[in-house]
């Protein structure tokens, strides 16, 4: 769906009052990956790292400097309008939509830009404001709704023409959780429903853990990581932790491979790399097990760990 | 084509219908619209109150450009005139959203704002239009009529033109507003006045280079079979259209070019 090979991007700027000197900066180096279709990836990256300069090269906002991009098989800085027939795009901080008139009237406007058929433009409409709850709002003027109703409204918009790839620029950005929830619960349903592509980037890691299975993490303008999630954890994602209940208090327990971080009474904490299955079986050799529970390392622990990361190599 | 003209009118009609629901508002927007452009015409009467003749043109031939230029404006500006506020969307990235819309650019611009209140600055153009004509004794014949149909839209699309490229600075400068303004709002005020009393060098710029000439000077002379008091081809008098439709093109390869400058902004 997605292809990307060896993009680069330079911005020229210049710099200084007087003397005014010419610097260019690299927004993107170098970057390469590849999007099959029905995937839900995430785009993740610090403020700055190159995320939504890929993002409008993808959609053909910006000419790529160098390197090669291919959207549904097309060139989109070279064929825009139709790659843009066959995208959806929504940006979390600009508005799509006609700040003036009633929701409803900029969906009938988009309609019309996008050459949707009538038919399909009940149906599909009639789908997201079941999916979405639009009805209490359709009518209002889009400068009177809330972030949260705008962000679906903004959702329905990007949507109305039946893209098969859609692409987020921070779509829960400053949303409370229940309206993140919504947006979350949107996004999963067109991408198992209709099979609907969908790259989105995100500050929220919480976007990440509960949506996508592949991540994509971009720093100082290179792709530092292209994986899923588990296996991001297993790299960086330092150790695993096993809570075990004892049957009465021991000291601490030793075990191969693992190594006790905590006791408190009956209970013991494990740190631990590798499967869990094995050390619970040499626990449960060593000692009297009552219940255990596994606690994973979250995301935001491992993120922080990849950017400090990068930042050395760098 | 004719799509996109039934688009223009979908996205300006939307636009017209939420203005006509504040009507009170609406209604005071339109008349002072009009009341500020007739000071514009004061002006020209100033001057005429110190002299007769205006190098070769008495008051009513000058009125008579005044308005043709003047309405001709006052519809660019209706139609175009929230290029204006272009520069502000190219800095702030709101310019990206019309990027990823399976329309051209330059048709999104245009159809993205519409003020229906700025009709009130050609009402005035149209009183002085008719003072002109009712005053001068014109020739009238299908050839001079054919003209006065004809010299409106072909204005409108070189003033357009003119606007279009100086729009398309703000994809390098991110802020050439005013810049833009001296051929925009100046331009209109050149071509409200014949270009004979102009000195030479900007006689040529105006015909050559930027060419409000051909907004209303050369046509007028053309309707009120005057003499050009610079003797250049009459050729020239007919050729408005042409030079209508060459400033359309460059205007359409310039916003192009431009258009690959495209920067974005950041966030």
């Amino acid at each position: 769906m997605i292809e990307v090979e060896h993009l680069s991007k330079q911005f020229v700027v210049r710099r200084g009052r007087f003397r005014r000197e010419r610097v260019t900066v690299d927004a993107v180096k170098d970057i390469s990956f590849r999007v099959e279709r029905g995937e839900l990836l995430g785009y993740l990256g610090p403020n700055g790292a190159g995320k939504s300069t890929t993002i409008k090269m993808l959609t053909g906002i910006l000419v790529p400097s160098s390197g090669r991009v291919s959207v549904a098989g097309l060139d989109p800085s070279k064929r825009r309008i139709e790659v843009a027939k066959r995208i959806g795009a929504m940006f979390g901080q600009r508005v799509q939509l006609w700040w003036d008139l009633p929701l409803i009237d900029s969906f009938e406007l988009l309609r019309h830009i996008y050459k949707v058929p009538a038919e399909r433009y009940r149906t599909s409409l009639a789908r997201f404001r079941e999916v979405l709850d639009l009805d209490p709002f359709l009518h209002t003027p889009v400068r009177q709704l809330s972030l949260g109703q705008r962000i679906r409204g903004e959702l329905t918009a990007s949507m109305l023409h039946e893209p098969e790839l859609l692409f987020l620029d921070e779509p829960t950005i400053g949303l409370d959780v229940v309206a993140k929830q919504r947006v979350r619960d949107f996004l999963i349903e067109i991408n198992r429903e209709r099979g609907v592509t969908v790259l989105l980037t995100t500050h929220d890691l919480g976007d990440i853990e509960r949506l996508c299975k592949r991540l994509l993490v971009i720093d100082h303008g290179s792709l530092i990581w292209d994986g899923g999630i588990d296996e991001l954890r297993e790299r960086y994602g330092a150790e695993r932790t096993l809570i075990v209940d004892l049957e009465e208090p021991e000291p601490p327990l030793q075990i191969e491979g693992a190594r006790v971080e905590k006791v408190d009474g009956p209970r013991q904490w494990l740190r631990f790399r590798g499967p869990a299955a094995d050390l619970t079986a040499r626990v449960a050799a060593a000692t009297r097990l009552v219940d255990l529970q596994l606690s994973e390392p979250d995301i935001e622990e491992i993120v922080r760990r990849i950017y400090s990361a990068g930042r050395r190599d760098a | 084509m004719v799509d996109s003209v039934v688009l223009w009118r979908r996205l300006v009609g939307a636009q017209v219908r939420s203005q006509l629901q504040y009507r009170t508002s609406f209604v005071l927007d339109a008349c002072s619209a009009f009341l500020i452009s007739f000071i514009d015409f004061l002006a020209v009467l100033v001057i005429f109150h110190n002299t007769q003749r205006l190098g070769a043109w008495s008051i009513r031939e000058v009125a008579f450009l005044y308005a043709m230029s003047s309405i001709a404006f006052a519809l660019t500006d209706l139609l175009v005139g929230h290029f204006d506020q272009f520069p502000q969307k190219v800095r702030d990235g709101n310019f990206d959203i019309m990027l990823v819309r399976p329309r051209g650019t330059l048709f999104q611009v245009i159809g993205s704002d519409f003020q229906l209140r700025r009709l009130g600055k050609a009402l005035q153009g149209v009183l002085v239009l008719v003072y002109a004509v009712g005053s001068l004794t014109i020739p009238w014949d299908a050839g001079r009529i054919a003209m006065l149909v004809v010299m409106i839209p072909a204005a409108i699309v070189i003033f357009g033109s003119v606007w279009t490229i100086g729009s398309c600075l703000s994809f390098w400068t991110t802020d050439g507003g005013e810049f833009t303004n001296a051929f925009t709002y100046g331009g209109n005020f050149l071509a409200q006045y014949p270009i004979d009393i102009f000195s030479s060098w900007l006689r040529r710029f105006l015909a050559y280079i930027v060419p409000l000439a051909f907004v209303c000077y050369f046509p007028a002379l053309y309707i009120l079979d005057k003499p050009d008091p610079l003797g250049l081809p009459r050729l020239l008098e007919l050729s408005s259209p042409v030079v209508a439709l060459v400033s359309a093109l460059v205007a359409g390869v310039v916003w192009r070019f431009a258009l690959r400058h495209y920067r974005s902004a950041g966030g």
